[in-house]
């Protein structure tokens, strides 16, 4: 395994050093590829950039962020920084981020937005919004094959939402209106 | 026991990962059994109602871009309808422009029209206003009506929930296919399957489209609430 680990860090190094007269743009993105370790929820292998964002290229690696059981409440947020009422709601996952940050509680934005634009786009985004709860970029452009597997009654459009707990879940399938409206639905899964 | 065999695939799978970067798609396997069975939905998606594949869609009369008002009928040698939601300022919308245009070039001599329709409310989104309908037909150079759904009262006849959003009727408004226009929406050379050609094809051959109903990311139409 640790040979793996070190033959692709060695190849993906030679990767950046191969590509690194396409500029800055692409050098934000490919950066040093670290393979995330193991940790006692974590299943899957992807990259973090620099700026510490975890990048899921495929929606395989990104699944098991929607079914880790554990007695942790995972709030899921389907978003990106071109969708108006996506960003209007953003607050609202902070502020319960703030306010249950020192239970088990882990609010989670999945950023849909174009992996080839992040420089434009993103990355702006989140140094002029200083996000507390963690993003996540969800880049796997064939929709169609993994929008049922997030919700069968989804049909694409965003924001999105769910909580869950274990096996216990609520999908929420628009923008909340308010805190209040959100914590309901975390307290349900809570007192559950 | 199982978890042994869960941890076993895991680890394969990490290594399958590591190994073969690209190919990641290989590795889902364990993921996917893990689907829940009662998923409880707070809200659903403001849709529900709306057309299914083998209903018959209602005709409309909207205004286009020129000014005149357009209907289904109005196309009297029409084998079909490309029906198409979409809207100006939908980053969705906008990476189809050019596929539309190509769409239209090649289906429209075929008797297979694009009629697309705007349904967002120009007032929760100034940019998708008529005028700037009008402007951005022109800078893309559309061939096809681009019609405003004034009072949205059509997007939610059809069922349409965001942008784009495509019905594919035939000529007695029969739909053929809901979803998509390809599988990849950020990337057109990257596109593995044209979803409406196909469709088209299909009707062409006198069958039905297979995929029939498709599903991707998209910009919710905006409407006050």
């Amino acid at each position: 395994m640790i040979k793996y680990t070190f033959l692709f860090l060695l190849l993906s190094s030679m990767l950046f050093v191969a590509c690194s007269n396409n500029q800055s743009s692409n050098a934000e993105i490919a950066k040093t590829v670290s393979v995330k370790e193991s940790t006692s929820t974590t299943q899957s292998t992807s990259q973090r950039d620099t700026t510490g964002l975890l990048i899921f290229d495929t929606f395989e690696e990104f699944d098991y962020l929607l079914h880790q059981e554990n007695d942790t409440t995972y709030v899921i947020n389907f978003w990106a920084t071109w969708c108006k009422p996506c960003v209007a709601e953003l607050p609202y996952f902070e502020e319960l981020h703030q306010k249950y940050k020192n239970q088990k509680v882990k609010v989670i934005l999945v950023s849909l937005d174009f992996k080839k634009s992040l420089d434009k786009h993103l990355y702006p985004f989140l140094k002029k919004n200083q996000l507390q709860s963690e993003v996540v970029l969800l880049a796997d452009s064939k929709t169609n094959n993994w929008i049922d597997k997030v919700e069968p009654t989804w049909d694409g459009a965003i924001p999105v939402s769910i909580i869950y707990k274990g096996k216990n879940r609520k999908f929420i399938g628009s923008d909340v209106e308010n805190f209040t409206e959100l914590e309901d639905i975390l307290k349900s899964i809570l007192n559950q | 026991m199982k978890n042994i065999y869960v941890l076993a695939c895991l680890y394969l799978g990490s290594l399958l990962f590591v190994a073969c970067n690209n190919d990641s798609a290989t590795t889902s396997t364990s993921a996917d059994k893990k689907q829940p069975k009662a998923i409880k939905v707070v809200n659903e998606s403001p849709k529900k109602e709306g057309l299914k594949v083998g209903d018959i869609a209602p005709d409309f009369k909207l205004k286009n871009i020129n000014g005149k008002i357009v209907s289904l009928a109005d196309y009297t040698d029409a084998k079909g309808y490309i029906v198409t939601f979409t809207c100006n300022h939908c980053p969705y919308a906008v990476m189809y422009e050019d596929r539309l245009n190509a769409l239209q070039a090649k289906y429209a001599p075929m008797g297979y029209p694009i009629v697309a329709i705007n349904p967002n409310d120009p007032e929760v989104k100034p940019a998708d206003s008529f005028e700037n309908m009008q402007i951005r037909a022109k800078e893309k150079g559309f061939e096809f009506a681009y019609l405003i759904d004034e009072g949205q009262k059509v997007y939610p006849q059809y069922g349409a929930t965001k942008t784009p959003h495509v019905f594919l009727l035939n000529k007695d408004r029969m739909v053929k296919y809901i979803g998509a226009i390809d599988d990849n929406a950020q990337d057109a050379e990257a596109v593995e399957v044209k979803f409406v050609e196909n469709a088209i094809a299909s009707l062409e051959k006198g069958e039905n489209p297979d995929p029939n109903y498709t599903k991707a990311i998209g910009c919710s139409i905006k409407s006050k609430k």
